[in-house]
C-alpha cells in the first residue's frame, strides 16, 4: 500500500509537469482553434535556458531557492518570448487562411526549434546544472517524501494557481474567455483581439519554459527533441482533459503522470509512451470530447 | 482651418456618413455603392429583406469588414478599415445580430465586458444601475451564467452591454429576432428612450413596419443597394414602399 501511494504521488509529480505544458495547448487551441505543435519545444526552449543560465550565470555555483527562482524566472520570460514571436510572425499573417495552412506552418515551425536547436546547443544530451540541493527525504509515517519532488509539485501549483487567477479574475483574464468564445463579438467589446491572442500565447509558453526548468530539476538530461514525446503527451493529457478546457487539462495531465508511473512500477517502462495513447484512444472512444470537453459547433 | 467654419460645419455634419460603399465577401458583392448618411441624434433604421447587405452594413461600420472601396466617415474622420477596439474608442457600440452573448460568462461579467476600454470607475458603475433601470430583469440575473437566459432577456443584456461603452452611436442588428410581441415593444420602447436621453441609433430590422414607427429616418436596401430613403412617416405611408416593403397589396 506504501509503495502504491508513493507511485501516485511520483505520478502527481510528473503529472504537474504534463499540467504546465498542456495548459499552453488548450489555451491556444481555446483561442485559435490551432494545435500549436511547437509548443513542446518552446518548453525544451525553457530547458536550455535553464542549463545556460545555469552554467553561464553562475546560478549552478549557489545552488538554492534563488537560483532556482532566477532560472525559473529566465526561462519563463525567454519562453514567452518565443510564443510571443512564433505567434506574431509564424501564425498571425495567416489568420484568415485555411485551418490546414497554419497546422503545416505549426509542424514546420516545430521542426525549425527541434533542428535549429540542435545546430545551436547541439544534437547531444547535455546534463541539466544543479540549480537546487534537496535536503534528506522525510517520512510521513511511513511514505518518503522527496523534497525536490515536493518542491516541483509546489511551483506547478503556484504557477497553474497564478494561471487560474489571471483567466477568472482579471480583466485581460475576461478578454481571454471573451476572445476564445467569439473574435468578432469579442471586438465589438472594444478588446483588442490580436493582443489578447499574444497574451495568451505568452502566458502558455512561459508555463511550458517553466515545465522545462522543473524537467531539468528532476530528469537533468536535457536535448533539443526533449519536447517531441513530453509534448506530444502533455498535448494527448489536453485533449483526454477536454481540449480548450482549462481545468480539463490539469486533470487529464495527473491522469497521465499517475497512470504512466503505475505502468513504469507495476508493468514495464517500455510501455510507458503507448499508454498515453491508449488512455487518449479509450476516453475518446466513450466521450469524444475528452473528460471535461463540450463539443462546440465548428465554425465555418 | 478656421474655428467658425468648423463649428458651422460640425453643426450639419452628420455622425455618421457611407460615401459609395462597396464590400465584398470574396466572389460576392454584398454592398454596391451604398451611400448614407445617419443624423446626430435621430433613430434612424435600415430595412430590406433577409441578405439585403444590413448586418454587412453595420459589420463595415464596427471595422468587423473592411469596404473594398469608398469611404465611411464617422464625425467626418474617416474610419474605414480602421481596428474595431478603436472604432469603438471612438463612441460606436454594436449588439450584434443574434445578440452576441458570452454564454460561457455571467451576466454581470458581460456587462463589465462592454465597459472594457473605460477607466473611469464610479461612472461605470453609474452607467450600470442605468442599465438595470432601464432593464430591471438584467439586474435579477446578474449572477447568473449569460447562456442561461431566455431569448428576450439576452436582446436586452447585449444592448444594455453595449450602452456600458457610454457611446455615441448604438448599432443595433435586428433586435426584434425571434422575440415574442410584448417583449419587443419593450425593447423598442426602450430605444426610444437611449435616443431620446442624447444617443444617436442606426436600427437594423426585417421588421419594417416597426421600425419605421420609432425612427426618424429609414432607409431601404436591397440587394446590397438603397432603393428608397426619407422621413419614416413620409416612406412610411408611400404605397409603393407598403407594398413592396410592408407586406401589403
Ligand atoms: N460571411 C459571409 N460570407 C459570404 N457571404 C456572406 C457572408 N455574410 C453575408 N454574406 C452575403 O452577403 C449578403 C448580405 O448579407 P447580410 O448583410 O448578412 O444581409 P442581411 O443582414 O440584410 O440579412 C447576402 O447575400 C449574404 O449571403
Ligand atoms: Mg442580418
Amino acid at each position: 500500500m506504501t509503495e502504491f501511494l508513493q507511485h501516485i504521488i511520483n505520478g502527481l509529480g510528473l503529472g504537474a509537469i504534463y499540467a504546465l505544458i498542456a495548459l499552453g495547448y488548450t489555451m491556444v487551441f481555446g483561442i485559435l482553434q490551432l494545435i500549436n505543435f511547437a509548443h513542446g519545444d518552446v518548453y525544451m526552449l525553457g530547458a536550455f535556458i535553464g542549463y545556460y543560465a545555469g552554467r553561464y550565470l553562475g546560478l549552478a555555483n549557489v545552488p538554492g531557492l534563488g537560483s532556482l527562482g532566477a532560472a525559473l524566472a529566465l526561462a519563463m520570460l525567454g519562453a514567452a518570448v518565443a510564443g510571443y514571436l512564433i505567434e506574431r510572425f509564424a501564425y498571425r499573417p495567416l489568420r484568415k487562411s485555411p485551418r490546414i495552412n497554419v497546422l503545416i506552418t505549426a509542424v514546420g515551425v516545430s521542426l525549425l526549434l527541434e533542428f535549429g536547436g540542435q545546430i545551436i546547443f547541439g544534437a547531444d544530451p547535455k546534463f541539466f546544472p544543479t540549480l537546487y540541493v534537496p535536503g534528506e527525504p522525510f517520512m510521513i509515517g511511513t511514505l518518503q517524501m522527496n523534497r525536490l519532488q515536493l518542491l516541483v509539485l509546489a511551483i506547478s501549483l503556484v504557477l497553474m494557481t497564478g494561471l487560474r487567477t489571471i483567466i477568472f479574475k482579471t480583466k485581460t483574464g475576461r478578454a481571454m474567455r471573451a476572445v476564445s468564445f467569439n473574435h468578432d463579438n469579442a471586438a465589438l467589446m472594444g478588446i483588442p483581439v490580436d493582443r489578447i491572442i499574444s497574451v495568451t500565447f505568452m502566458l502558455g509558453s512561459a508555463l511550458a519554459g517553466a515545465a522545462g526548468i522543473l524537467v531539468g530539476l528532476t530528469y537533468p538530461k536535457i536535448d533539443p527533441l526533449m519536447g517531441v514525446m513530453f509534448g506530444l503527451k502533455a498535448f494527448v493529457a489536453a485533449v483526454v482533459g477536454g481540449i480548450g478546457n482549462v481545468t480539463g487539462a490539469v486533470i487529464g495531465a495527473l491522469l497521465m503522470g499517475v497512470a504512466e508511473s503505475l505502468v513504469i512500477a507495476y508493468w514495464a517502462s517500455t510501455y510507458r509512451d503507448a499508454l498515453a495513447f491508449g488512455i487518449l484512444i479509450l476516453i475518446l472512444l466513450f466521450k469524444p470530447a475528452g473528460l471535461l470537453g463540450t463539443h462546440r459547433q465548428e465554425k465555418v | 482651418m478656421n474655428s467658425g467654419t468648423s463649428n458651422l460645419s460640425a453643426l450639419s455634419q452628420p455622425i455618421l456618413e457611407f460615401r459609395n460603399v462597396n464590400v465584398h465577401y470574396g466572389a460576392i458583392h454584398a454592398l454596391k455603392g451604398v451611400s448614407l448618411k445617419v443624423e446626430t441624434g435621430k433613430i434612424v433604421t435600415l430595412v430590406g429583406a433577409n441578405g439585403a447587405g444590413k448586418s454587412t452594413t453595420l459589420r463595415a461600420i464596427s471595422g468587423l469588414l473592411k469596404p473594398s472601396s469608398g469611404d465611411v466617415l464617422f464625425r467626418g474622420q474617416s474610419i474605414a478599415g480602421q481596428r474595431t477596439d478603436r472604432i469603438v474608442a471612438l463612441g460606436i457600440s454594436q449588439a450584434p445580430e443574434g445578440r452576441g452573448i458570452f454564454a460561457n460568462m455571467t451576466v454581470a461579467e458581460n456587462l463589465e465586458l462592454g465597459a472594457y476600454l473605460r477607466k473611469d470607475k464610479e461612472e461605470i458603475e453609474n452607467d450600470r444601475a442605468h442599465v438595470f433601470e432601464l432593464f430591471p430583469r438584467v439586474k435579477e440575473r446578474l449572477w447568473q451564467s449569460a447562456g442561461t437566459l431566455s431569448g428576450g432577456e439576452q436582446q436586452m443584456l447585449a444592448i444594455g452591454r453595449a450602452l456600458m461603452a457610454r457611446p455615441s452611436l448604438l448599432l443595433l442588428d435586428e433586435p426584434s429576432l425571434g422575440l415574442a410581441p410584448q417583449i419587443i415593444e419593450r425593447i423598442f420602447e426602450i430605444i426610444v428612450k437611449v435616443n431620446r436621453s442624447g444617443t444617436t441609433v442606426l436600427l437594423v430590422e426585417q421588421n419594417a413596419l416597426l421600425a419605421m414607427e420609432i425612427a426618424h429616418y429609414a432607409l431601404v436596401l436591397e440587394t446590397g443597394k438603397v432603393v428608397a430613403e426619407g422621413p419614416s412617416v413620409e416612406l412610411s405611408r408611400s404605397p409603393e414602399i407598403r407594398k413592396a416593403y410592408l407586406g401589403e397589396d
